[in-house]
């Protein structure tokens, strides 16, 4: 498994792990690769809370009457689920852990362009994941991660004003991370690694941070508005005074619908790692792949329309954004087919990473191709808040972006921590997670097919076999989460010693040792070839 | 798939002195700079999405309730906005100066226009809590104290003049609150400088200070014809 | 990246510039021009702004991507806001269905 000889062993070598002791090391640091670790325990934290959330809905819907909370509690789980997965979890998942990480290895510096904005970034987001979890544990908030006017500027009497303010805190964090990153990749690439030298990683890194920051502060905006609303209980969405609750929505969902490219962005670009790590061969269409993700993020603003085609928005721009919807999969296809074209003739191996990229590169063609019945207007009205949607968006969110952040997690493990961890259990929980993942989501298209809505506590009893299996799926989907939480953390004393590159990949990244020195390099590298350079498969000609 | 540069190290190649004011990250110091730079343009860039919420709300709300949002520009007062817009395109000059002596190195003429970009800046403020001392007296305060004269509503009705001072309390609210951040950050360079830790080869830090300061100088540019005069002051 | 900024009297000039542009918004307040009092206003505003941006922010002098910069924030408020007000001011066009 290693090709490469073990260097000197990893406790007498200096790196950034042991290049300093103590808890204010870490708190105060500024090395991009301990921020990406503080963020990997806080992230990792928010995903068990608002997977808790989950756990406990679906065992409330086992019974076709409720089987577990009351109605007003039901709401507020489902809505703390929203908002802690998007924005806490999803959100920085792949761009706080892996790029933070990555980013700077992969161009050839020493760190980002300003770790101390980094290192604030990660504050900013502990401070409003704490003022959010207050709002959980003092009550709740019962209005949807939605948080759509007038309800929860005038009707509900939860927290909404903490909750908003934690989220708009929040958005700074997204938006430092987006910031820093755009300006490392234009102005810190080692000598000869021009723009089409990059990783396809880093490509869709670039793409997400466009997004992060032109998006996140329209959020930011309709949460001030909101809280204001909220305080003095008059505002610029009240009917009241003449205001226009659908003008919330414009602004909720013009970084909303962004939102969800960040979300799946990243996971593309660590499935563009892995499938050419695991076949090893060079990306089909590397320019493709690489302006595609651009393609998605400057088309994600056009279309966020299709979330209220139901909400009195004009039948015209309801025709604009259906058309403009249909447009922004097109980009993602091509992805998809590139994947693919890749694979095909590629010296393919089954570890655990080509697991869940496999996995993704399925289940997110499935969420996507159901996408397109939400994006056509004429069965958009018929699908909209039924459990049609929750599937689609949980085959892409969860299906997609998850299973791409665990295949990553466990590529880039060995740089991280400088130890493997066992595969066969790996490649276990990832068999574990596609199944019950399956058995939890698949039933929900057909249950919002028939009819089912979403966020109701209490359902007819003609739904109940569906339910039943989802939740069954969600107990297996749970613990197949829970077994890499186990073999990893194993791992960091117990596992074998990684070399530099155990997987024989190509990247700046495994010429370094793992872990690596707090520099990242001993010398700045030089580029002067291209990347991916996998040797030619015999029989190949594509 | 990469060579290490021979003989190069870490801190710049050899025969070149290292600048102390270098981060480790950068090449040089001017890699260090462009990147500052690019860096707040960038934020300035999220500034403007987070203005826009209200802006588009503004043109909305403009088209379809002209005669309260009218009626509500006349409730303000013309010669404390055009005194404030003074202000503020003076504090734009004071601080390109403060960017310019920086750049000379010149400390005494870096602290006198940093100052006075400040004072011009509190003097702004003062005229804005002001104008919101008397809108509070007038009753114009939407949800907390909105009870209008009926002159001042000129024809339209109610609910649209309210509705235009949410705008205009947001606006001038969010801008304000921008200039108090700006004030602060200038105060931390006045510091610095005091210091001197400002030179001519490490003067970025002044100069971004100086593209945020600008930029909510422009706010307000384009906050003066849209708050204060709607339909023209001529009736 | 710019190594030649503006001069001192660059700045004086432009300062006087802006401060008669202000003056001018003002005082056209008081003339009835019907519509055009908002036209031009916000013309003289779009000048400062860009009398402001060009020499004070020094993007005269700048290299492009500075320039895209700013050009993409302008692109993506004209998006929301033309997207938000195309909806607003069509949904009377077509009535939905119902008694």
């Amino acid at each position: 498994m290693s090709t490469a000889i073990a260097e000197v062993p990893v406790e007498s070598r200096m790196h950034y792990l042991n290049a300093s002791y103590g808890i204010k090391s870490w708190l105060f640091t500024t090395d991009h690769k301990r921020i990406a670790l503080l963020y990997l325990g806080s992230i990792t934290l928010m995903f068990f809370i608002g997977g808790a959330a989950a756990v406990m809905m679906r065992l409330h819907l086992i019974e076709p009457a409720g089987a577990l909370v009351q109605p007003e509690t039901y709401n507020k789980l489902f809505t703390m689920h929203g908002v802690i997965m998007v924005f806490f979890f999803l959100v920085p998942s792949i761009p706080a852990t892996l790029g933070n990480f990555l980013v700077p290895m992969m161009i050839g510096a020493r760190d980002l362009a300003f770790p101390r904005l980094n290192l604030l970034s990660w504050y900013v987001y502990i401070t409003g994941g704490a003022i959010t979890l207050y709002a959980l544990i003092s009550g709740g908030v019962d209005t949807g991660w939605t948080f759509y006017a007038p309800l929860s500027t005038h009707y509900v009497t939860t927290h909404v004003i903490a909750t908003s303010l934690g989220v708009f805190i929040n958005g700074f964090s997204s938006i430092l991370t987006g910031l820093n990153f755009i300006v490392t990749i234009h102005k810190m690439r080692a000598p000869g690694m021009t723009w089409k030298r990059m990783p396809l990683f880093l490509w869709s890194m670039y793409a997400t941070s466009v997004i992060f920051v032109l998006a996140t502060p329209v959020i930011a905006i309709a949460m001030v508005l909101i809280g204001a609303e909220r305080l003095l209980h008059v505002g610029i969405f009240d009917p009241a005074i003449g205001g226009d609750p659908v003008l919330f929505q414009h602004l909720f969902w013009f970084y909303s619908h962004p939102v969800v490219y960040i979300m799946i962005l990243p996971g593309m670009g660590v499935v563009s790692e892995l499938v050419t790590c695991f076949a090893k061969k060079k990306p089909f269409g590397y320019i493709f792949i690489a302006y595609s993700s651009l393609a998605i993020a400057m088309i994600s603003f056009f279309v966020w329309g299709h979330h209220m085609f139901v909400s009195s928005q004009s039948v015209y721009a309801g025709f604009i954004f259906s058309a403009l919807s249909f447009a922004v999969a097109i980009p993602s296809a091509i992805k998809v087919f590139n994947w693919t074209a890749t694979l095909y003739k590629g010296s393919i191996s089954y570890q655990a990473p080509m697991l869940y990229a496999l996995g993704f590169i399925g289940l997110f063609t499935m969420g996507g191709l159901t996408g397109l019945f939400l994006a056509s207007l004429a069965t958009d009205v018929h699908l909209h808040d039924t459990y049609f949607v929750i599937a689609h968006f949980h085959y892409i969110m969860v299906g997609g972006a998850v299973m791409a952040y665990l295949g990553g997690i466990h590529f880039w493990w060995p740089k991280i921590t400088g130890r493997l961890y066992h595969d066969g259990w790996a490649r276990l929980a990832a068999l574990v997670i596609f199944v019950g993942f399956n058995l939890t989501f698949f039933p929900q298209y057909m249950l919002g097919y028939l009819g089912m809505p979403r966020r109701y506590a209490v359902y007819p009893a003609e739904f109940q076999v569906l339910n039943v299996l989802s939740s069954a799926g969600a107990s297996i989907l749970g613990m197949g989460y829970l077994i890499p939480f186990v073999y990893l953390l194993w791992s960091i004393r117990y596992g074998p010693v990684a070399g530099s590159n155990p997987w024989g990949a190509k990247g700046l990244e495994w010429e370094t040792p793992s872990p690596p020195p707090t520099d990242n390099f001993e010398e700045t590298p030089r580029i002067t070839e291209e990347p991916y350079g996998y040797a030619e498969p015999e029989h190949a000609h594509v | 798939m990469s060579e290490s540069a021979a003989g190069s190290s870490l801190a710049g190649t050899s025969g070149r002195s290292v600048s102390p004011a270098l981060h480790h990250q950068f090449e040089d110091i001017e890699q260090q700079r462009e990147a500052g730079n690019f860096g707040m343009w960038v934020f300035l860039a999220t500034e403007m999405l987070f203005f826009s919420g209200v802006f588009t709300g503004y043109i909305i709300y403009r088209s379809l309730y002209y005669s309260g949002f009218a009626a509500g520009s006349h409730v303000l007062e013309v010669d404390l906005g055009a005194a404030m817009t003074a202000v503020l395109l003076a504090s734009s000059f004071t601080m390109a100066m403060a960017v310019h002596a920086a750049r000379q190195g010149n400390r005494a003429m870096l602290l006198g226009f940093l100052s006075s970009t400040i004072i011009l800046g509190i003097a702004f403020l003062g005229m804005k809590f002001t104008e919101y001392f008397h809108k509070w007296h007038e009753q114009l305060v939407p949800g907390l104290n909105f009870h209008p004269a009926v002159d001042a509503l000129r024809g339209a009705p109610e609910h649209t003049v309210e509705l235009f001072m949410c705008f205009y309390f947001f606006m001038t609210g969010l801008h304000a609150l921008h200039m108090i951040i700006g004030i602060g950050l200038l105060g931390v360079m006045a510091i610095l400088a005091w210091r001197g830790k400002i030179s001519a080869e490490h003067y970025n830090r002044v100069e971004v200070s100086g593209l945020y300061w600008h930029f909510v100088d422009i706010i307000w540019i384009y906050l003066f014809p849209l708050l204060y005069l709607i339909g023209g002051r001529y009736k | 990246m710019n190594t030649q900024d503006p001069s001192v009297g660059t700045y004086v000039f432009v300062f006087a510039v802006l401060l008669l542009l202000a003056a001018l918004t003002t005082g056209i307040a008081y003339i009835n021009l019907g519509p055009f009092n908002t036209v031009v206003a916000l013309a003289i505003a779009a000048v400062k702004m860009c009398l402001v941006g060009l020499f004070f922010m020094h993007l005269w002098y700048s290299r492009g991507l500075a320039r895209i910069v700013v050009l993409a924030g302008f692109f993506w408020l004209a998006l929301m806001v033309s997207f938000t007000l195309a909806d607003v001011f069509s949904r009377s066009w077509i009535k939905p269905p119902g008694p």
